[in-house]
């Protein structure tokens, strides 16, 4: 393991934290604008992150005035009327622009009947492979295995981030500009189909220095999943029949509003199964090859997912398919704090899709259009901030001290048993699926207790140190996530009250929460907007 | 999760090092990598993807060790094929071009 002397320290104009598609093209479109770029992830960029083993849709619209307003329409009240126009036109816009690019880039997209290339979805694998090869290219510095554990900054904003690279255990900085958020999601540990790199990490960094969240209530996504998979792909659930152990038909289960129904089978202890006989016989081979992965573990267990049942469970995903995040501050994905961008899951979705998503499409394109709004932005504060002469002071933003290896103050044990402690509020169905003020009242007042257990801990440059600061991060997460959700007496998008079951006229906004060890919430008016087409 | 690395297969490239997103192999020097981190694999079978020889494989169970082994694996033909499913490897075209993408777009809508 490294001594402290052979710290990593680079200086560069924007740092990108993440290298999913949000962050990749975050880096790209910084470097296309002069920027010199870091990028640091904290597995591999190519293959870190939810969307690099799936195949995903992409909510890819041509520039036709009625299909966009159709495409905008589609799931405008599902999400409870929170997304707004402008940003829905201008991600629809650099969505097509992005698409594009990608196929100038070599993209392998199928023909259609024509002859021409249809550029309507993307394969996980194939698309942040690709991504990984234009980041290079773009002379962007990647540091993989190198999770960030804090942002640096001073009066004048965020200039950068520490963190440690957990192959050799050296520490590194860097100092920058400007800094993106692209860390994703939080899915808590769930073990969603590459989601366990996803723990909020991004959300807790950024409130630390001063952000503020938005949506954190629409943070409750469970996915449908085969009980001994991770494999959470939901689509094609639309071709599944639900049946009881016995054989008989599970009555309103469902993939899109019969999970619940699923859910409440579950919580009594009856195992539901799933079997996609459904499917037309023609469309089976077209399956097969649209979601390779889905058959995976299919295949492997010997299982024929259209004639045999399987028993299947609901998988938290959290704002992984939730749409909660990083407020944004501006149209080039600031933040509240100058220097500080998010972009992908890490930001707030609501602007497209209100308190819901139905999965892939829209997540894609929000990916792929902020991470390239933040890229812009980042490179042009970084711009107007002028040439960096190394005087800055920066201060570490960390709540919880970050020290040497062997300073630290938690055993990897005790870092488990936070993170099961998280789990225990946020998994149960009875308590994130079905929320009750009672009931949520409860898990955050254990929530609070376990933030303070943990802020004051030492959290070390090491695989473990890592871990621990996981859980501050989750922990984080799910208080926020209940702190909004408490606010909201109501149920919108995917966010469901049992005890207020309707939507409430005057709760048409936007709930805004942060805070570290006191936090709060207040409403933010969603824009009244002429629509302009 | 992950399971087995072939020792016949295996050319220590340590790609499956580099490219595992959670971290759960480990360089050896003059040898073939080990698993150091199996509770940390999150199934994502992204390793089994990037080896250019087949020889990893990712057992579909995401919460417990099921202990299969290479010459089981095998003779069931599993060992690589994810890999060529994806369309990866030499001579093989990208799943993500299969006119099936398109077909499947244009009658359900994915």
């Amino acid at each position: 393991m490294a001594i402290q002397e052979q710290a990593q320290h680079l200086r560069t104009d924007v740092l990108v934290i993440g290298g999913g598609p949000a962050g990749t093209w975050a880096a790209v479109t910084a470097a296309a604008k002069g920027a010199r770029v870091v990028l640091a992830d904290k597995g591999y960029c190519g293959s870190s992150g939810a969307t690099a083993p799936s195949g995903t849709g992409v909510w890819y619209v041509k520039p036709d005035e009625r299909l966009r307003e159709e495409a905008k329409a589609s799931r405008y009240d599902l999400g409870g009327r929170l997304a707004e126009h402008r940003w829905m036109n201008r991600v629809l816009g650099r969505t097509y622009a992005n698409m594009n690019q990608l196929a100038g880039w070599g993209y392998p997209f199928p023909l259609d009947d024509d002859g021409n290339q249809h550029r309507r979805s993307l394969q996980g694998p194939e698309y942040m492979r690709l991504m990984r090869k234009v980041v290079r290219k773009a002379g962007v510095t990647i540091l993989d295995h190198s999770p960030a554990l804090e942002l640096l900054a001073d009066e004048h904003g965020v200039g950068g981030a520490a963190g440690v690279n957990t192959q050799t255990g050296i520490p590194w900085t860097v100092e920058a500009g400007a800094v993106v958020i692209a860390t994703g999601g939080c899915a808590f540990l769930s073990k969603a189909l590459g989601c366990n790199v996803l723990t909020g990490d991004g959300y807790l960094m950024a409130a630390e220095a001063g952000a503020n969240l938005s949506g954190m209530e629409f943070s409750n996504a469970y996915a449908i999943c085969p009980t001994f998979s991770s494999v959470t792909k939901t689509a094609y659930y639309s071709y599944a029949s639900f049946y009881y152990e016995d054989g008989t038909i599970v009555e309103g289960a469902g993939s899109k509003r019969g999970r619940s129904v699923i859910a409440r089978n579950l919580m009594e202890g009856k195992q539901v199964y799933a079997v996609l006989d459904q499917a037309p016989e023609h469309l089976k081979p077209l399956l097969r090859v649209g979601q390779t992965n889905f058959f995976l573990p299919f295949d492997r267990r010997g299982i024929d997912p259209f004639t045999d049942p399987f028993p299947v469970t609901l998988r938290l995903e959290g704002t992984v398919r939730g749409t909660g995040g990083i407020r944004l501050a501006d149209e080039l994905c600031a933040t509240d704090v100058p220097g500080l961008y998010a972009a992908g899951d890490a930001a707030t979705r609501e602007l497209i899709c209100g308190g819901f998503t139905g999965g892939g499409s829209h997540n894609a394109a929000w990916a792929m259009s902020s991470g390239s709004f933040a890229g812009e932005g980042a490179a042009a504060y970084v711009k107007k901030l002028g040439a960096d002469d190394g005087s800055r002071k920066l201060e570490r933003k960390s709540t919880q001290p970050i020290v040497e290896e062997g300073k630290g103050s938690v055993k990897p044990s005790r870092a488990a048993e936070w993170v099961q402690a998280v789990q225990d509020e946020v998994k149960p169905y009875d308590r994130n699926l079905f929320r009750t003020g009672e009931v949520m009242t409860q898990s955050l007042n254990r929530l609070n207790g376990l933030w303070n257990d943990q802020r004051e801990q030492a959290i070390e440059h090491t695989v473990d140190g890592v871990k621990a600061r996981e859980a501050a991060a989750m922990t984080a997460t799910a208080r926020w996530m209940y702190t909004s959700a408490l606010a909201r007496t109501e149920s919108r998008g995917m966010h469901k009250r049992s005890d207020f079951a309707g939507m409430d006229d005057n709760q048409h906004y936007r709930l805004i929460t942060g805070g570290l060890d006191q936090l709060w919430v207040r409403p933010e008016q969603v824009r009244k907007e002429v629509v302009i087409h | 999760m992950i399971e087995v690395i072939s020792e016949s297969k295996c050319i220590a490239c340590n790609q499956c090092v580099s490219v595992c997103p959670t971290n759960v192999f480990e360089r050896v020097v003059d040898g073939i990598p080990v698993i150091a981190r199996q509770s940390d694999c999150q199934t994502c079978f992204m390793c089994e993807l990037y080896c250019p020889v087949d020889a990893l494989y990712v057992a579909p169970e995401s919460e417990s060790v099921i202990g299969v082994t290479e010459s089981e694996l095998s003779e069931q033909g599993f060992m690589g094929g994810y890999r060529e499913k994806v369309g990866w490897g030499k001579g093989r075209k990208p799943v993500a071009s299969h006119e099936y993408m398109y077909q499947l777009s244009k009658r359900s809508g994915f």
